[in-house]
């Protein structure tokens, strides 16, 4: 089984986030940017795939779209484990754009992992797009995933509960938190080989954006906290009826 | 043209959300000036079916085939895109929750349709098609265009008020023309959380951190979410601790909510957390440290100690109720 990761390059969660002047697009000045979390949970659970099944699990390559600024977080993804890393060379315009670029490489692999969603844009749509594009079958929101040499044994969260499925190859699973414990934090050693690992750079091919970001805002200041007494506490309750009126 | 919107069902029954979905999709259809349909996939009665005359929607197409209960992903695509295709549709609404995640964004690439996810309401401009959404995991919103002929939307659970606009509802039967081969997911076992509110459609949402101390202690946090009514949720910690299921996870990398009221106890307020909360209508903080960051975010605090503020809710709520 071969897996392709896909690799969302996201401004760090810590980021105090800005826009330029006339609020049309993110400043990205003295962002320091991180592989997207839930991207990284899924690169941690392919590795540990890779290492449970030695021999049944040949590869783990990661894809990513995006410009050389992008280079440093798929280093990254390459010093966690993964053997191969792919930059297709454009801007992540939309998420079909995006979507159809990825459709170009993954289709070679038998399972593809996506996060659920990124923490820039939170559109959620990559990676159901890029089934729908490989005409794959995908599940969404998995918070564990088994292969056992043959086909998968996927949890996935349902709205009002979780189902365990079984699932058979090719596969793309959109996961979300659980999947993997704890984002694998690379190693000196695994940085170092990472240095001698192939990232290929390849060129976009033709598409389509269907949305365009037209402008940000921020959201509207918050009133000051009406604070209350500890010994007072009760009285939360009743302004929460009578003044907020949400009780 | 028009619109079409997908009513999920829960082993045969609607919920409010597919009543917010209703009518959300009512709403934009008349801002449009574009009539209205609805699809449903899988076993639901006609009477239940119905209730949607309530918030508008006077034509219901039901797909019976009992193996949607697999909520397989391409299958359920295939088939909402077989109605639009039926009915002429150019936008379809469904629901931000795991289903509407799970499917939109391939129903968007079979209709070629620009897809913008957990809308923030109405469109701010229908030419051009411009609608607001959060973005930064809620630090910041945009107003996103879409470009193509056809959309696709989803709408976050309890963000659009219902609209009454009460109408004769009919149920057609409908073939969306699968067959067995196209449902390919595998159901081995299913554990539903009964009797529960689940946190994505809860208007109150009562939340611990680090400082309810250990996974024992939630009891209280469930008694007063009892009493309220409240979903329960939790911040990063808690979930890595394993304190609380991963589920429960509110934040950056867990959900992002936005009900009415949510109450963050013993929360510090990273900006990781903030993101997932920061658009609740009302937020309550309870914190021994003054400096917290959450208070920034809160609409009421109190600097003290969860445990003898949580008895005091708990007593007030109760009066309150009774």
């Amino acid at each position: 089984m071969k897996i392709l990761v896909l690799i969302g390059n996201v401004p760090d969660t810590t980021t105090k986030i800005k826009f330029n002047a006339d609020k049309t697009a993110f400043d990205a000045n003295g962002v320091q940017w991180i592989i997207n979390p839930w991207d990284e949970l899924a690169l941690t659970r392919a590795m540990e795939l890779k290492e449970a099944n030695a021999g049944k699990v040949e590869s783990v390559v990661v894809a990513n779209v995006g410009r050389a600024i992008t280079e440093g977080t798929l280093r990254k993804a390459l010093a966690v484990g993964a053997d191969e890393a792919i930059r297709i060379d454009a801007d992540p315009l939309d998420a079909f754009y995006v979507a159809s670029q990825l459709a170009a490489v993954a289709k070679d692999y038998d399972l593809v992992l996506a996060g659920i969603e990124a923490a820039d844009y939170n559109s959620a749509a990559v990676g159901g797009m890029l089934a729908e594009l490989l005409d794959r079958k995908s599940v969404s929101a998995v918070s564990g995933l088994d292969f056992d040499g043959d086909s998968l044994k996927v949890s996935r969260e349902i709205d009002g509960g979780s189902q365990g499925l079984k699932m058979e190859l090719p596969l793309l699973a959109i996961v979300q938190k659980g999947i993997a414990k704890e984002p694998r934090i690379p190693a000196m050693r695994g940085i170092m080989m990472a240095r001698k690992k192939p990232l290929n750079v390849l060129t976009p091919v033709e598409a389509e954006t269907l949305t365009a970001y037209n402008s940000f805002e921020m959201p509207a200041p918050k009133a000051a906290c009406k604070m209350i007494d500890e010994e007072q506490a009760g009285e939360v309750i009743r302004l929460l009826h009578e003044e907020a009126k949400v009780l | 043209m028009s619109v079409l919107v997908y009513i999920e069902n829960w082993d045969g029954k609607l919920k409010k959300l597919s009543f917010e979905l209703a009518s959300y999709a009512t709403q934009l259809a008349e801002s449009l000036q574009m009539p209205v349909n609805a699809v449903s996939l899988g076993k639901v009665d006609e009477s239940e079916l119905k209730k949607l005359g309530a918030y508008g929607i006077e034509k219901v197409m039901s797909d019976s085939n009992e193996l949607f209960k697999t909520l397989d992903n391409r299958a359920i695509a295939k088939a909402v895109n077989a109605a639009a295709a039926k009915v002429g549709a150019t936008i379809v609404v469904m629901a931000n929750n795991n289903l509407g995640k799970a499917v939109a964004p391939r129903l968007a690439v079979r209709m070629k349709a620009g897809l913008v996810s957990a809308v923030q309401g109405l469109p701010v401009s229908t030419a051009p098609f411009v609608v607001k959404k959060i973005v930064f995991t809620g630090k910041a919103f945009t107003n996103i265009e879409v470009k193509s002929a056809n959309k696709v939307l989803t709408l976050a659970p309890n963000s659009f008020k219902l609209v009454e606009k009460a109408v004769e509802t009919s149920v057609e039967a409908f073939d969306s023309g699968l067959t067995a081969a196209d449902f390919e997911t595998i159901i081995e076992s299913t554990n539903k959380v009964a009797g529960k509110i689940l946190l994505q459609d809860a208007e109150i949402v009562v939340a611990g951190g680090r400082g309810m101390k250990a996974g024992e202690n939630w009891n209280q946090l469930e008694e007063l979410a009892e009493i309220l009514g409240a979903g329960l949720a939790c911040s990063r910690p808690v979930s890595d601790e394993g304190w609380r299921p991963h589920s429960e996870h509110v934040g950056q990398t867990g959900k992002i909510i936005a009900p009415n009221l949510y109450f963050a106890f013993g929360i510090s307020g990273a900006i990781q957390h903030l993101g997932g909360v920061s658009s609740s209508k009302v937020i309550v903080a309870v914190n021994k440290d003054p400096e917290a960051p959450i208070f920034e975010a809160a609409d009421y605090g109190i600097v003290g100690d969860v445990f003898k503020v949580l008895p005091q809710f708990i007593s007030a709520a109760k009066e309150m109720k009774s």
